[in-house]
């Protein structure tokens, strides 16, 4: 092997990937947005104009004069829209404090157990995550329903004696979405409060801290970074989810990726979910980024 | 650390609850004898033999594997070399977009993916279908399995790439008979998420199949969203106990190495 | 005093002007950024020499053997081996090996694989592969451990693996990189013994990086001293202790006692220092400082002598002051004399009796006191 192939070698290293991810990743959010600007046709593809890569630049130009922002004001028109974006960030921001909430007790305990059982347990939190998400969110179904388990088990104990609605309500979405992303929540945490030297805790409370005032002064905010990481992780995909409030949430459930999904799917109105998911994208920037420098500062550490 | 308190041991043992409970209801509802999801009425195992004779099930799984033993081995690829580029290569131009297209897929909308490989397939001009599933599980994989493989690089100790280097070895020839080996564990656990993953997926292959092509995740949701039966809950037993075996399986394995591990190292000590 | 290196073994081609270096450091900076890790640095080292680069952490020691390994290139200056520069060649074709630091043993081979993966680098016949590894085995002493792997192995095991490891290809020069620094200390006295042994009996040029004195002065026929990407000095171990060119070497190798003053005169080899402690000072010295400039003389504190009545010589080399702490550890004790104006002299004294009769003791009155030759006149 001569030195030039090494060179090309390390060079492909980064190529390859950098490439792959350009064309399948990043250029598509381009088209997104050009048929976000394209009017809906009865056609295949159902937008006009067709994007001609081989029209030349006149022909791209020539196009690029029917594009129109039609589909933007459109959304703004339509209440639905504006109600299913807010709908989806508050049902996100809700289900994120409440999958924080159950995830964080469970990694601090996971973080205090004796060294020896610490491996099992992250098994046992990761091994759901490796079940099917689909499948995961179907089980829910069969507990939830008015007939369903949860209300047969509180009725037998004479908790309650009319079956609790659940399903099809946005509480169906709250415990789907802290259901599936609670491992996503639980790692980070605990590998946060995993790594922190338990003296610091003996050294507050030997300076005087109650434990409580230790966990809350020195434990808590150590393990922030973890926290942020969990929160982010669970928030972003939750903004955009579908099978949740699809499965669990029922027909009045507004939440953005269902109604994407619909517009695509139902009303093969390509240009309008192209306009959605370029809002919904717009939105998700600000936590994207903040998420990427976040993974990016903690690798620097690692190293 | 010896105070593991009961409120430890509480809030543990309700979050495991938490979330097993729900799967071992599947489980077990599998084999009920009635139609009826909620109401037991006897052990009965006939939903799994209904699966046997139920032929689009059958291919819909077998596109599914092969989907996902296609895309996570090129995904495995892809992706260890962006984590190389990620931990190896500091500086070149464009790293800030580079580690933004490696971090963002992990947490994008699933339906924002489906929809934007959706109109690059279309404005490329390419069918839809088995293929277009197949590159669209590489893509949003392949972030996976890079960031597995770089949590490995970041502790991997640099040194014995040099030496090798300093023994004669070329850059390329180091890379496979000292990085590769020694990162293997690492890049096999990145493939089996990205097959998993790729197992999973409902909303990108949605989006990006076409005619002929429909994976297990999408014929499930299909019955599901005509409610719930024993044969579905069947079907997720079979998975669920698959990837169940798999992973203690290899938990169980990587134990014992680590074990034998420690007790070499215990040996090595004592000796000295 | 320029020979008292070479009474070790009479090796001394850098005293020879005929004899050709075997690796010329010529000018040579290395910059990472704004921070400059090796600044115009130049240096000579001969074949066969064992020859130390010392300094503390961040000094460039490091950066200058990975420069001879080819892992960093030179931001200017060049590096010549065996007349031949390297600029340009890659580590994997140069004639030289390195023992690392951390050993960095390939975890997922056995002893054997990691001797013989140089060797297979070169497309060695594979019979001729297995005698060699076999021979290295046998220098190293770990015949036994042939198929073992390095997590198997105990420290010092490893240590002898990586450096067998780095000889199989009987490399011009080996570098070390802190080649003891994580073993044992006793452990590592053996060792320091048994490498040099080695590199005599292989007659290799080895070039080693540490930050521990004492190794570096064991083991070397030189020493560079290190100091912000600069060479300090370069000399034996004998006269790197006993001839420092500088307060920094003066400093950094073993205590020492500074004494400063105006330059009084000098007459005959011996300079005259009016003490800023408030006791004259005449010293041997080779070079004559201007009179009147400031100077300093550094002495050991084995060479303070501390009694209770005044030397015949004071008050020339001799002031009073009382003991202010004694510290007894063994072999020696070492006093803490403190003169009038405040400050603490330093000196030992060896524990040559088992029991001294009527010891000094603390708070005592006592004389400080040091020979015409006992120091060195430092330049700066």
């Amino acid at each position: 092997m001569t030195r030039v192939a090494s060179a090309l070698f390390s060079r492909l290293v980064i190529i390859i990937p950098y490439a792959w991810l350009l064309f399948f990743f990043l250029i598509p959010f381009f088209i997104v947005f050009r048929i976000s600007l394209s009017q809906t046709a009865v056609a295949m593809p159902p937008y006009t104009p067709v994007f001609d890569l081989f029209g030349g630049l006149s022909g791209i130009l020539e196009k690029a004069r029917e594009f129109s922002f039609d589909n933007y004001v459109w959304l703004t028109e339509d209440v639905l829209y504006f109600n299913a974006y807010v709908s989806s960030v508050i049902i996100a921001a809700v289900s994120t404090v409440l999958t924080l909430l159950i995830a964080y007790p469970v990694a601090y305990g996971m973080a205090k157990a004796p060294k020896t059982i610490r491996p099992t347990l992250l098994m046992l939190v990761i091994l759901p995550f490796w079940t099917s998400f689909l499948i995961r969110v179907y089980a829910w179904i069969a507990i939830l329903k008015p007939e369903g388990l949860l209300n047969q088990f509180l009725m037998s104990i004479n908790v309650i004696d009319q079956p609790l609605i659940i399903l099809n309500t946005n509480w169906a979405i709250y415990i789907g979405i802290v259901y599936s992303y609670l491992p996503f929540m639980v790692l980070p945490i605990y590998s946060s409060l995993e790594k922190m030297d338990h003296t610091l805790t003996e050294a507050a409370l030997d300076l005087g801290c109650t434990p409580f005032t230790a966990f809350w002064r020195v434990t808590f905010p150590l393990s922030l970074a973890g926290v942020v990481a969990g929160c982010l992780l669970v928030f972003i995909p939750a903004v955009g989810e579908f099978v949740i409030p699809d499965l669990l949430g029922g027909s009045e459930t507004l939440m953005i990726g269902k109604t994407l999904w619909n517009e695509f799917n139902a009303n093969r109105d390509w240009p309008v979910s192209s306009a959605v998911a370029t809002i919904l994208l717009l939105i998700l920037v600000l936590p994207i980024v903040y998420f990427q420098n976040a993974q990016a500062k903690a690798d620097s550490e690692g190293k | 650390m010896g105070t593991w308190s009961r409120f430890n041991i509480a809030s543990i043992v309700l979050g495991f609850g938490f979330l097993y409970l729900p799967i071992v209801l599947l489980v077990i509802f599998s084999f009920n004898e009635s139609k009826l999801v909620t109401v037991w009425a006897g052990f009965s195992t006939k939903w799994y033999t209904q699966l046997w004779h139920n032929q689009a099930l059958l291919d819909a799984a077998w596109v599914t594997i092969r989907v996902a033993l296609i895309s996570a081995t090129c995904a495995t690829v892809l992706g260890t070399l962006a984590a190389l580029a990620l931990v190896r290569y500091t500086r070149f131009r464009g790293r800030m977009l580079f580690s933004g297209m490696v971090y963002a897929p992990l947490v994008m909308p699933e339906v924002i993916t489906g929809l934007s490989l959706l109109l690059l397939f279309v404005a490329i001009g390419l069918d839809r279908g088995f293929w277009t599933i197949t590159l669209a599980h590489i893509t949003f994989t392949m972030c996976f399995v890079a960031v597995v493989v770089q949590s490995r690089l970041l502790s991997f100790d640099q040194s014995i790439e040099e030496a090798a280097l300093d023994l004669g070895a070329t850059p390329v020839r180091t890379f496979f008979a000292i990085t590769l080996p020694v990162i293997a564990p690492a890049v096999f656990s990145g493939w089996v998420l990205a097959f998993t993953l790729s197992l999973d997926d409902l909303v990108i292959s949605s989006f990006t199949t076409g005619p002929g092509a429909t994976t297990l995740p999408m014929k499930i949701y299909s019955q599901v969203r005509l409610g719930v039966t024993p044969e579905i809950n069947a079907i997720c037993t079979i998975l669920i106990g698959i990837v169940a075996i798999g992973v203690v399986v290899a938990s169980i394995v990587t134990k014992q190495r680590e074990a034998q591990r420690e007790r070499d190292e215990r040996a090595a000590f004592a000796q000295s | 005093m320029k020979s008292l290196g070479s009474i070790r073994r009479s090796f001394a081609p850098w005293a020879d002007p005929a004899s050709k270096p075997f690796i010329s450091v010529k000018n040579v900076t290395k910059r990472f950024g704004d921070f400059t890790a090796v600044d115009d640095l130049s240096l000579d080292i001969y074949t066969r020499e064992f020859f130390a680069l010392l300094g503390a952490s961040g000094c460039g020691k490091s950066t200058l053997l990975r420069m001879l390994a080819g892992f960093e290139q030179p931001t200017s200056g060049e590096i010549i081996l065996d007349g031949q520069s390297l600029a340009g060649i890659p580590p994997y074709r140069r004639p030289v090996n390195m023992m690392f630091q951390s050993y960095a043993l390939f975890p997922h081979m056995t002893v054997e694989n990691n001797i013989a993966f140089g060797l297979k680098q070169d497309g060695m016949p594979k019979a001729d592969i297995a005698a060699r590894v076999a021979q290295m085995l046998k220098l190293v002493k770990l015949e036994k451990f042939s198929q073992r792997k390095p997590h198997q192995l105990s420290g010092g095991q490893r240590q002898r693996v990586a450096l067998a490891r780095s000889l199989a290809k009987r490399p011009k020069v080996l570098l070390l990189d802190e080649p003891l620094g994580a073993l044992d200390k006793k452990l590592r006295e053996e060792t320091q013994f048994e490498l040099m042994d080695l590199q005599q009996e292989l007659g290799l040029t080895f070039v080693v990086v540490t930050h521990d004195q004492e190794e570096a002065m064991t083991m070397a026929d030189r020493i560079a001293v290190m100091s912000h990407g600069k060479v300090i000095q370069v000399a034996t171990p004998a006269e790197i202790y006993e001839a420092p060119n500088s307060r920094f070497v003066a400093d950094f190798i073993g205590d020492v006692n500074i004494f400063e003053g105006a330059v009084g005169g000098a007459d005959g080899g011996y300079v005259r220092l009016e003490g800023t402690n408030g006791f004259p000072i005449r010293m041997a010295s080779p070079e004559r400082p201007a009179t009147g400039g400031k100077s300093a003389v550094a002495v050991r504190p084995e060479k303070i002598r501390v009694s209770r009545q005044p030397p015949a010589h004071a008050p020339v080399n001799a002031v009073q002051g009382e003991i202010w702490d004694i510290g007894y550890l063994g072999d020696m004790t070492v006093f803490h004399v403190r003169l009038k104006d405040g400050r603490v002299i330093k000196a030992s004294s060896l524990n040559a009796v088992r029991a001294v009769e009527d010891p000094l003791g603390y708070d005592q009155e006592v004389w400080i006191s040091f020979g015409e030759d006992a120091g060195v006149v430092l330049k700066d």
